[in-house]
């Protein structure tokens, strides 16, 4: 679905300025893969997103989106950025529109579809996110909560039905239950619409959680690609680079150092600690 | 593609000229101007053009930089020039059709281009070897005395400070905005005049609501620390005038000094 070969990005070659963000990146995301893609602040994970939808251009090597190389001078034309959502951090920064309803309607009016067409859509996207069309589609989006302006800000994304959906932070600077809230979501839009998805974000536990496959990004490179088992396996060569596993986990790791009980050094989630837990309790009592 | 826009055209150094409080950079460039408008012989501007060409010397800031200032006013110099040469009434040197090229027209437009040219590489220094911040101390520092008369020198400073200190923040943030409209198929870069500023909403909506948010988080942290005002406040680095200040100031003044009186002694 998208090929990635040997990409390179460089911020201002040639000037004393020059600052290598991405480097030698080589890799395959696969239709229906729910991609986390986790780094150290300045990493290179937004320089490398916004290489999906050819926002930006690599200074060496191709990215390819089914068939459609991002260099392409009609990448763009050919409906790469339908093809490929790209949500923002911050997301209601960029809302502008007298209501939400038209908000949403931007992309795919962009698109170029039908009156008719697009309100379906902007229903759709707004059921997706959580959002009652009924009672919000007429109401300015800037008086909404911040958690709402961010369920607007992505369904204006998801109204354009991208195939990929690539989502930077989307959870940052909400509360707990926000936060809870928006992931849940992005979890069922996984589940029922088949969309491949690449989650940006710092939270070791969200993306334990979500993602089948972890890619970790140090200095612009890809140390690390696996499943979260195999990733969080590896604790010292992620703090190593500025990460850590999810508490739980490491909450576990210790627990088997104090009782030597056979506990797995990657659980993942409370849920399956607490049925190791309760397992070994039982073989040793 | 915002990139390529600089404002605040300081060039870093650590030359003399650098170094120089800023309240003299501001009264030597004040003398240096009030001298173009006196000096009326094309003779007379020669010590202006040495005293410019050292400055850059002793700056150490490429010419090229400098000429660089000229390039957003070729078109206005070139329009100046073209009027006083027909638009001067005297001694008929070239006719072209109902245009009359004069004597005095020609002499006139030497000195404005001049004129025009010394002005912008003169103020052009100015801000290329100050940074913004000294400057707008300097600034108040001048205005200070017309408090009296109700010149608000500190409020003015402190609004040119803050407005620097945002350029770059909104630079990053319409670049942003622009990505994530664009992500969304929004097209910024074909269409005639008219569909591209229709485009541009969805960018400065953003950034107006955006700048707005900011100035009203900026006011809060600001008060949160008490700020009120330039009553009684003192500075981290105040400005303090050094030997090397007293002698370039001393200099410059009998400098130009000379150069305007010029004008009254060889007339």
């Amino acid at each position: 679905m998208i090929e990635i070969k040997n990409l390179n990005y460089i911020y201002h070659p040639g000037s004393p300025y020059e600052k290598y963000a991405l480097r030698d990146i080589n890799l395959q995301i696969r239709k229906g893969e729910f991609i986390g893609l986790i780094g150290h602040t300045g990493s290179g994970k937004s320089t490398f997103v916004q290489h999906l939808n050819g926002l930006m251009k690599p200074t060496l090597g191709t990215v390819n989106v089914s068939g459609i190389s991002t260099t392409d001078a009609d990448a763009a034309k050919r409906g790469l950025r339908q093809k490929v959502g790209l949500v923002f951090q911050y997301p209601e920064h960029q809302l502008f529109e007298e209501t939400v309803a038209k908000d949403i309607a931007f992309g795919p009016q962009n698109l170029g579809l039908s009156e008719e067409e697009t309100e379906v859509r902007v229903r759709e996207a707004m059921d997706m996110v959580g959002l009652s069309f009924e009672k919000l589609h007429d109401r300015s989006p800037f008086e909404l909560s911040g958690g709402q302006k961010r369920r607007v800000a992505i369904a204006g994304v998801l109204a354009m039905k991208p195939e990929v959906l690539i989502l930077d932070e989307p959870t940052a600077g909400l509360d707990p239950r926000g936060r809870d809230e928006i992931l849940d979501e992005i979890s069922a839009l996984y589940e029922s619409q088949g969309i491949t998805i690449i989650l940006v974000s710092h939270s070791m536990e969200d993306i334990a959680r979500l993602a089948t496959r972890i890619l970790v990004l140090d200095k612009g490179q890809v140390v690390m690609d696996g499943d979260a088992r195999e990733i969080y396996r590896e604790e010292e060569a992620l703090n190593a680079i500025g990460l850590d596993i999810p508490d739980i986990t490491k909450a576990m790791k210790q627990v088997a150092e104090k009782t030597g009980w056979d506990i797995p050094p990657n659980v993942l989630t409370v849920q399956e600690a607490v049925d190791v837990y309760l397992r070994e309790r039982k073989n040793h009592a | 593609m915002l990139k390529n826009i600089t404002i605040g055209q300081y060039y870093p150094g650590d030359s003399i000229v650098h170094e120089l409080d800023p309240r003299i950079k501001i009264l030597v460039v004040t003398l240096f101007i009030v001298s173009i408008f006196f000096v009326n012989t094309f003779i007379g501007y020669l010590p202006l053009l040495v005293f410019i060409l050292t400055v850059i010397a002793v700056s150490g800031i490429p010419a090229l930089a400098v000429l660089r200032g000229l390039k957003p006013l070729l078109f206005i110099i070139a329009i100046t020039v073209f009027f006083n040469m027909i638009m001067t009434p005297g001694e008929v040197v070239y006719r072209l059709g109902f245009i009359n090229i004069t004597k005095e027209g020609l002499r006139q437009a030497g000195f404005m281009a001049l004129r025009l040219i010394f002005l912008v590489t003169g103020t052009s220094l100015l801000t290329l070897t100050t940074s913004p911040i000294a400057l707008t101390d300097g600034i108040e520092s001048v205005l200070n005395p017309f408090r009296r008369i109700g010149v608000p020198a500190h409020e003015l400073a402190m609004m040119m400070t803050i407005a620097l200190r945002f350029i770059p923040t909104l630079m990053e943030e319409t670049e942003k905005i622009m990505k994530a409209q664009m992500a969304r198929g929004a097209d910024f870069e074909s269409g005639n005049i008219l569909r591209r500023a229709k485009n541009l909403v969805p960018l400065l909506v953003p950034l107006f609501v955006n700048a707005f948010r900011r100035a009203d988080e900026l006011a809060t942290a600001m008060e949160a620390r008490c700020y009120r005002g330039g009553e009684g406040r003192t500075r981290l680095k105040p400005l303090i005038y050094r030997r090397t200040d007293y002698i370039v100031a001393g200099l410059c003044v009998v400098f130009f000094g000379f150069v305007i009186a010029q004008r009254f002694l060889f007339a």
